[in-house]
């Protein structure tokens, strides 16, 4: 369950965001994980309920945008979806593949809440 | 360590708690807007980790991450070790654990430092505790820096440690199909050990060959080896592999 650390670092970088933009609040976390990532949507949701208390995410809702594991093939270059323990090309089942997708962790976006003051 | 090379890297400091800034008027406009931010997660992590490398590579350690379950052998592996490389390499280890200090006072019997990294009830090391228990373990002179890391098939992979290779241990009493099972950790290792094949006339339920098929299947492109406490050529291999990583950093570094 490294999930509760993972969230303490990502909230590490909204709160930078959110001081960088002036923010009252942050209203929305958006994340993309991919199963090749190690990190568990579920146990993320979980976490973050944690790591959030007392921040300035607090009450933001998370985002997890969970991407498929994509491979493509160093024999045909055909690109692929592929389960997380069976890296193999969906066209010619050659094991000689690259991930494109699947594997990354990744802050993808942050909502603030600002104040402007009216023009006078 | 960063004492030495003037670096503002010291231990992790906690963050300031969040005031939002004041606004003057209660007429002040409130509105959302939305902010591409794209980057890792870890990458505060990675930093730390890039970091350690820089240590590293500057006293030409080649540093090797140990991760497997926890019980598959990665002391008994490297008290092994270092007594075959005894007058041959200089080795010093980070143990992890989550207590006790056993597993650095069995490396430390073996005649070599050790520094033992308790996380309390972390799952895993990361490269700001591997960066703080290089406070204590000066690397000068040395050739190889061993990391093992907390036993688990898990959370230690996600972790960039600032390691030049990381090495699974996958021990036959535990199964064949576990890389198929723990596929991020399988998959980020450079060597695959598969450890106490001496206990395969017990265990005929352990295929070496599934375990290979298993290992390829999660992308893992390296080499395995064979080894059981009986020594034998699977040791050999792995001693091999660890000269020719020294004498590439060497290389490297000249």
């Amino acid at each position: 369950m490294h999930e509760l650390a993972l969230c303490q670092a990502l909230i590490d970088q909204v709160d930078r965001v959110a001081r960088q933009n002036s923010a009252r609040r942050v209203v929305s976390i958006t994340v993309s994980v991919g199963p090749l990532s190690g990190a568990e949507p579920k146990l993320l949701e979980h976490a973050y309920a944690v790591a959030a208390a007392g921040t300035v995410a607090e009450h933001a809702t998370l985002h997890v945008e969970t991407v498929p594991v994509t491979v493509r093939c160093r024999t045909c270059r055909a690109e692929t979806a592929a389960a997380p323990n069976r890296l193999l090309c969906g066209a010619c089942e050659d094991w000689q593949v690259d991930v494109i997708a699947g594997d990354e962790m990744l802050l993808q976006r942050v909502e603030i809440e600002t104040a402007d003051e009216p023009a006078h | 360590m960063c004492r030495d090379c003037g670096c503002s890297l010291g231990p992790s400091v906690a963050r300031a708690p969040f005031a939002p800034p004041p606004t003057a008027s209660k007429h002040a406009q409130v509105h959302v807007e939305s902010i591409e931010v794209i980057t890792k997660i870890l990458d505060a992590n990675d930093r730390v980790a890039a970091h350690n490398r820089e240590h590293f590579d500057a006293h030409r350690v080649v540093a090797i991450n140990l991760m497997s379950s926890p019980g598959s052998g990665k002391t008994a592996l490297l008290e092994a070790t270092i007594r075959a490389l005894q007058g041959e390499l200089k080795v010093a280890v980070i143990e992890g654990d989550l207590a006790t200090e056993n597993d650095a006072a069995r490396i430390r019997a073996c005649g070599v430092p050790a520094v033992q990294i308790q996380t309390g009830n972390a799952c895993h090391l990361d490269a700001q505790m591997v960066h703080d228990a290089l406070d204590e373990l000066p690397l000068a002179g040395l050739d190889v820096l061993f990391v093992e890391n907390v036993g688990n098939l898990v959370c230690p992979a996600s972790f960039d440690l600032g390691v030049h290779r990381n090495v699974t241990l996958l021990s036959v009493p535990e199964g064949d199909d576990k890389p198929a099972k723990y596929p991020v950790m399988f998959r980020g290792a450079d060597l695959a050990l598969i450890t106490k094949v001496d206990l395969l006339p017990h265990l005929e339920e352990f295929s070496v060959e599934r375990a290979r098929a298993s290992l390829r299947h999660v992308g893992f492109a390296g080499e395995v080896l064979e080894l059981s406490k009986r020594g034998g050529s699977g040791f050999e291999a792995w001693l091999g592999w660890l000269r020719d990583e020294v004498a590439s950093r060497r290389a490297a570094a000249a």
